[in-house]
């Protein structure tokens, strides 16, 4: 028999929230995150009590404590590396490694829920040291206290430039330019979905305003040329767009001095759990690209596997308790733990409050709907693989003999073969496959593989002596 | 490109299999002036022939195939960068009395067969790899031995067979083959075409697309596990192995070790892709840490599986299907990584009618009684082989 009714893989908002209604239901619960509590990264516990304050931090707190006064078994501090069907039991095998080393477990139902990754789409000279993501550099201002630089650039699309922006005006620093591949007619086309949350439109307001009152200039529809510098970041060359985001050749560039630059083309769910269980998944640009297919309450298409978050699609941190609650009761439903009228009773509430959380969320994503001209005007030298050093002229090459998926390209060139697991290229590798004129189908999802993320191995290994290594067969003379 | 529905031309030859097995033959028969066609399901030499752990070692070839795998090693020699060939020389260990008496029985008996392989004490494999255990009893040491890369097949045969006019189609699994009048009939989604000579060369898909013509063969998937880690300090400049077989293990130019030793993971060919098992990935990692300690300091990356196909007496299917003609198959092929290139070739000599260099491997010892000859029977089974995993 399997330990757990549920295993909960990532305790942000939807997670920690699938949890805590799992267990209000009577089902054995176990919640697995990397950090040292739950939050996620929107909600990201404090690292120093001095770094608190604000309403995402005041959200946060209540996750916490109503996680705290639940029945759930909490595995903080825990990478989940592994996941298969169990071979003694029906259900699913999760491995994790922890604080005490390699911890297998048993569930017969499993929740993803892991939240998503940065997408940063490349250009010239952003691999040098003072160019940071516009979510890393969220979690440095909210968390840490700390600033990406003195005089920074904000750029790229969507709602994390002026929180980013504001966030650095805050702690002292100075931003040298805001610069937003997104213009006011696009802007304009997320006013219905802004309208579904006045109070975080407001909010959005109110950084605009104190942008302006600080003088910073504010670019729209211009996007990032070029990085220079010797060491670091000395300069950022920037200018106007196309519609379709490539770089406008009539109008002139230019170039802001500045130590630093935040960019940042929105957020990456993080599907590789559902992708490894071999889950159907679809490819949705606007809702973060490849995604599990999912029915109204989070099940994917495998029995007893749901999917909940952003992780799941690009629905906002409002949506995300409710997908996970949603989740949780399909779980409690599938496992026989709750009838079909208590289900439908619980479920109906929930899902009208989720289609309108999500439609403030579904205008951010949009936002940062990657367009063509991001990598089509990315010049030949610009580096597209960080962990392998590939340029975009060596993976268009690639794409010209022949590699027409991301498997094919990748076995050509090792593009996201690195330690980043294709996390920072695969995004920037699709979109030059689809500008070669391959159709998502043809290029394919990334492969997921063990483990999840990369786990040190001696923590897998554990201590053994060579008699407990079973060799039992010889090959073949 | 060929559009929907049926092709007007008859093919000289439809090879069904776009790994090293096929593309090899397909290449051959190219040069030999046929009009050649390539089917793969999937996209060129990334089944088995593009995630297996690149090994070319001759300490893991049984005798019998010696010969042929020191003509492939050749073959991957010559291919050099574009295959990111390596020669490195490389160690086989034995850690127990047990081990090391296998080692001595199975290197003396590969050595009788042609390939450079020495036996030598512990003081001689500190000299060479010294960050290896230092609880080794007995170790070989065969100086050709190496690695290529095997991500690198796909593009080194894209490029080959074009040279060699073959037309490559992708993406086009055969469902089925449908004997005609004179040749063969391929029907696959979207797609059917007519040649006059077959070769199937599908790995482990090759028995039923052969039970399909009405010629059933003992085909057989094990499902290998490989690793590899995050980059580290050179710790081993040659590849390194077991007196089992139970591992493979090397440090490739950019600092990441690659793990192998066929492992079993799990999966069914007809069910799409195998899955790695964590239990068997783990004890697969523990061997490794027990021969290279400093694996401890490494971070595992990524683990995957493959399959490899075998008959029962893991011995190639390489010559004509019994019953058959003008039909070929070229599959099973243990250590096929290193042999491929050269088979292939073999394969191609006896379709153009060319007499072979070295003799092929008669799938005719599979078929029924009444049809097989006395000889065949003869030459049929090792008595000492078994399946391992």
């Amino acid at each position: 028999m399997s330990e757990y009714d549920l295993a909960v893989v990532g305790g942000g908002p939807a997670g920690a929230a699938a949890a805590i209604e799992a267990a209000g239901l009577g089902l054995r619960c176990l919640l697995f995150d990397e950090g040292s509590d739950a939050g996620g990264q929107v909600y990201r516990p404090p690292a120093f009590a001095a770094a608190t304050g604000g309403p995402d931090a005041a959200a946060g707190a209540a996750l916490r404590a109503g996680l705290a006064g639940s029945a759930v078994e909490r595995a903080f501090g825990h990478r989940v590396w592994f996941a298969g069907p169990a071979a003694e039991a029906a259900g699913f095998e999760l491995q994790a490694v922890g604080p005490e080393g390699n911890r297998r477990v048993t569930a017969r139902a499993l929740l993803a829920a892991a939240g998503t990754s940065e997408r940063v789409f490349p250009c010239a000279g952003w691999t040098l040291p003072g160019v940071t993501g516009l979510a890393a550099a969220t979690i440095l201002l909210k968390s840490q206290k700390v600033l990406p630089g003195r005089r920074v650039v904000v750029a790229g699309c969507g709602p994390l430039l002026p929180l980013v922006a504001v966030g650095i005006l805050e702690l002292g620093g100075a931003v040298a330019a805001l610069v937003d591949l997104n213009g006011p007619a696009d802007w304009l086309a997320a006013l219905p979905g802004l309208a579904a949350r006045p109070d975080l439109a407001l909010r959005g307001l109110g950084w605009l305003a104190r942008l302006r009152r600080a003088g910073v200039p504010l670019y729209t529809r211009w996007g990032v040329r070029a990085v220079s510098g010797r060491e670091a970041v000395e300069a950022v060359e920037i200018g106007p767009v196309e519609a379709d985001w490539r770089p406008s050749r009539q109008r002139p560039a230019l170039r802001i001095e500045a130590d630093a630059l935040c960019l940042g083309h929105g957020l990456l769910p993080a599907s590789e759990l559902t992708r490894l269980l071999g889950a159907a998944h679809a490819y949705r640009p606007e809702a973060g690209g490849w995604l599990p297919v999912l029915d109204e309450a989070g099940r994917t298409s495998l029995p007893l596997l749901y999917a909940a978050g952003d992780g799941a699609r690009l629905l906002g941190a409002g949506a995300a308790p409710l997908a996970g609650r949603l989740a949780a009761l399909a779980a409690a439903r599938d496992l026989g733990r709750l009838s079909e009228a208590a289900f439908a009773q619980r479920a109906a509430p929930l899902r009208r409050r989720l289609r309108r959380a999500a439609r403030f969320g579904t205008a951010m994503a949009r936002l940062c709907t990657p367009r063509p001209g991001l990598v089509e005007g990315l010049g030949a030298d610009a580096v597209a693989c960080r962990c392998e050093e590939l340029t975009r002229g060596e993976l268009g090459a690639a794409i010209a003999a022949g590699a027409g998926s991301l498997a094919a390209l990748k076995a050509a060139t090792r593009c996201g073969m690195g330690p980043c697991g294709g996390r920072l290229c695969n995004a920037t590798a699709h979109a030059l496959l689809a500008a070669a004129g391959r159709s998502a189908a043809e290029i394919g999802a990334p492969s997921a593989r063990p483990p999840l993320r990369p786990v040190p191995l001696a923590a897998l290994t554990g201590s053994f002596d060579y008699a407990d290594v079973p060799i039992r067969e010889l090959s073949p003379r | 490109m060929s559009g929907a529905g049926s092709e007007g031309r008859t093919w000289d030859a439809a090879v069904i299999g776009g790994g090293i097995m096929g593309a090899a033959t397909a290449i051959r028969l190219g040069l030999g002036g046929l009009r050649v066609v390539l089917l793969e399901a999937g996209a060129l030499g990334m089944g088995a022939s593009g995630v297996n752990a690149g090994t070319l070692s001759l300490q893991i070839k049984r005798a019998r195939l010696m010969p042929y795998a020191l003509r492939g090693h050749a073959l991957w020699r010559a291919a050099g960068e574009r295959v990111g060939f390596h020669q490195t020389g490389g160690l086989t260990l034995a850690f127990t009395e047990q081990e090391a008496a296998v080692l001595t029985e199975r290197m003396t008996e590969r050595r009788e067969a042609g390939a450079p392989i020495e036996l030598i004490a512990p003081g001689r494999v500190r000299a060479l790899a010294p960050r290896l255990s230092d609880r080794v009893l007995l170790a070989s040491w065969c100086p050709v031995d190496g690695y290529a890369n095997s991500s690198l097949t796909g593009s080194y045969y894209r490029a080959a067979l074009r040279e060699a006019g073959v037309e490559l189609r992708e993406g086009r699994r055969v469902e089925r083959v449908v004997r005609e009048a004179r040749g063969y009939r391929l029907e696959a989604p979207g797609a059917s075409l007519s040649a006059r000579r077959l070769v199937l060369a599908a790995g482990a898909w090759s028995g039923r697309l052969a039970a399909g013509l009405g010629c059933p063969l003992p085909v057989h998937a094990r499902v290998n596990t490989v690793s590899v880690t995050t980059r580290m300090p050179r710790l081993v400049d040659c590849i390194v192995g077991h007196a089992t077989g139970l591992l493979t293990l090397k440090q490739s130019d950019n600092g990441s070790v690659l793990i192998g030793g066929g492992w079993q993971g799990r999966g069914d060919p007809d069910r799409g892709p195998g899955a790695v098992v964590a239990e068997s990935l783990l004890t697969n990692l523990r061997l490794a840490q027990y021969a290279l300690p400093d694996l401890a300091r490494a971070r595992l990356l990524r683990s995957w599986t493959g399959y490899e196909a075998h008959v029962p007496d893991f011995y190639p299917l390489a010559g004509a299907l019994p019953g058959l003609e003008e039909a070929y198959v070229l599959a099973c092929v243990r250590g096929g990584y290193t042999i491929g290139p050269y088979i292939g070739r073999l394969l191609g000599d006896l379709i153009l009618g060319r007499e072979p260099e070295l003799p092929l491997f008669d799938p005719g010892r599979f078929a029924a009684p009444e049809t097989r000859s006395r000889r065949e029977e003869e030459e049929r089974v090792d008595g000492d082989e078994r399946p391992i995993g």
